[in-house]
């Protein structure tokens, strides 16, 4: 029997179960996980509330609502963020791949140089380099902090994603591109029809990937003074007197928004990563 | 200056190519006239492949002269397209598009290419399906079905294009045995029908039953060809009675 075909063919294959199997993480260890850390910090936080004050959780949920909101607008902020660098990015990781060199030289040092920086510096760039008002034909658009920062953080994410659009068309073998060409294909064709359908199931888990970790940067935005979740937290916490015990329920209820937003996309991504898993 | 099919539909003069410094074909010629079938044979390396693939100008060449149909593919202002429809080919590891069906991956090429009418293409799509003998597998995909019909599918694909000449590359190298045949079948009945083919092969029975012409290519040069029966029976250079020896 000869068997190098298969090792050549994009089969896809359903995951075969691995002799640990019965030691993997499930789903539901996560939740437990997060659970038990919770519990463990209300103990810590009875013992520091001081008789005669609101409750603590009586207090936190008095500002429930408002910190809610703040953690929408990260959601917000996440996903704006990530519609920018994707857009840009997918150009960017074509130009990479481009046939005219000065072209891809141009993509490749623009992705580098993003991709080789802290997000919290990119940020902070976009905030004071952005003017905080632009004049285009007599029309003044204002930028608030807010659109700044989605700007800020679409940088990384914009040098990631050309990577992925990159890696993503060079990993599919090369019999794809000659098979096309054979058939007279222009590259165009050959790049839009043959080779990026088949890139989107390898793109997919790892984008995903990357969006969890832009949702969780977006807390870097509390520090150039946009209104998001960490931020109005520490207003809350202010506008409490800085009360002590209020500090381990605030910070674990905003813990729990990412985990409970965040751990749901991470288990979806190592499930279509399963599905998608490809013998190359 | 217009090409006649008196003339040979591919002419190869004095190729040479080289990867880096390595050089794989040192100055080879061979010519195939309209409907004949030929076979390349020889040792792995001794750049057979390399050879077929510089005619439909996947490989560019560093000197000599291949014309297809009297068009010189070794030109820089060679439109590669006009020559890829004229010339098919058929891979190794078939490079099926894994994300088509078997009849998508047939009709693709003449929609987008040729741009023909789709209730055209969807018709002569099937007919090659029939002819390569794989009715009811129209809406596979190329991981459900085995090697040896991935290759007819691509066979099949190659044919929509209406091509001239087929260039088939080893197809039959990453086959399982009982599946080498049907393959074989398909590409006999073909040249039956009068297709020009060039074969690079390793299955000796099949070229010597279908073949017009046999050429012995080792370390980049055409050491011995002839006609199959004087090829198999009176092979004079040492270097062919030993590759022979090897293989028969």
């Amino acid at each position: 029997m000869n068997n190098s075909n298969h090792k050549i063919m994009p089969v896809m294959m359903a995951p075969r179960p691995r002799p640990d199997d019965r030691f993997q993480l499930q789903s539901w260890h996560g939740y437990v996980l997060a659970a038990i850390c919770v519990a463990a910090g209300v103990p810590a936080a009875f013992a520091a509330t001081d008789p005669g004050q609101a409750g603590m959780f009586e207090t936190l949920l008095r500002w429930m609502p408002l910190l809610l909101k703040g953690f929408i607008f990260n959601i917000v902020i996440s996903i704006s963020a990530m519609a920018v660098g994707t857009l840009v990015g997918a150009a960017l990781g074509l130009g990479q791949i481009s046939l005219n060199p000065f072209v891809q030289k141009i993509a490749w040092i623009v992705t580098q140089f993003f991709r080789n920086a802290p997000w919290l510096v990119l940020l902070f760039f976009a905030m004071f380099l952005l003017p905080f008002e632009v004049k285009v034909f007599g029309l003044t658009i204002p930028l608030p902090d807010w659109l700044k920062a989605i700007l800020g953080l679409s940088l990384p994410v914009m040098a990631n994603v050309s990577e992925i659009v990159r890696g993503a068309i060079q990993s599919l073998p090369s019999g794809q591109w000659e098979a096309a060409e054979s058939l007279a294909f222009s590259r165009t064709q050959v790049l839009w029809r043959i080779i990026l359908p088949q890139c989107v199931k390898r793109m997919l888990p790892p984008w995903m990937n990357l969006y969890s970790i832009l949702t969780m940067a977006t807390v870097l935005a509390s520090i150039v003074g946009v209104s998001e979740v960490m931020t109005l937290t520490g207003q809350a916490l202010a506008a409490e007197g800085g009360r002590s015990d209020l500090l381990i329920p605030f910070y674990s209820f905003v813990l729990l928004l990412f985990f409970a937003y965040c751990y749901p996309i991470a288990r979806w991504t190592v499930r279509l990563e399963k599905k998608f898993s490809v013998i190359t | 200056m217009a090409w006649t099919d008196q003339e040979p539909m591919v002419s190869i003069k004095d190729v040479r190519k080289s990867f880096g410094a390595l050089e794989v074909l040192k100055g080879v010629s061979l010519d195939v006239m309209k409907g004949e079938v030929i076979c390349i044979i020889g040792p792995s390396g001794s750049g057979k492949s390399t050879l077929i693939r510089c005619v439909n100008a996947l490989n560019d060449i560093q000197g000599g002269s291949i014309r297809v149909e009297g068009q010189e593919v070794n030109d820089p202002d060679l439109d590669k397209l006009e020559l890829r429809k004229k010339v098919g080919m058929v891979f190794q590891q078939y490079n099926l598009f894994p994300h088509k069906t078997a009849l998508e991956n047939i009709m693709m090429a003449p929609l987008l290419v040729l741009k023909e009418d789709k209730t055209d293409v969807e018709k002569l799509a099937r007919s090659l399906i029939k002819k390569v003998r794989l009715e009811g597998k129209e809406d596979s995909y190329p991981g459900e079905l085995s090697g040896g019909q991935q290759q007819r599918v691509a066979i099949a694909r190659s044919l929509a294009m209406s091509p001239d000449v087929m260039l088939f590359d080893e197809v039959t190298a990453a086959l399982d045995p009982e599946t080498v045949n049907e393959v074989l079948l398909t590409i006999k009945e073909l040249a039956q029908d009068g297709m020009t083919c060039i074969l690079v092969t390793h299955e000796m029975a099949f070229a010597r039953e279908v073949a017009d012409h046999i050429y012995f290519t080792d370390r980049g040069v055409i050491v011995e060809h002839g006609t199959p029966a004087s090829f198999f029976d009176e092979a004079k250079d040492p270097r062919t009675i030993e590759f022979l020896g090897q293989i028969l």
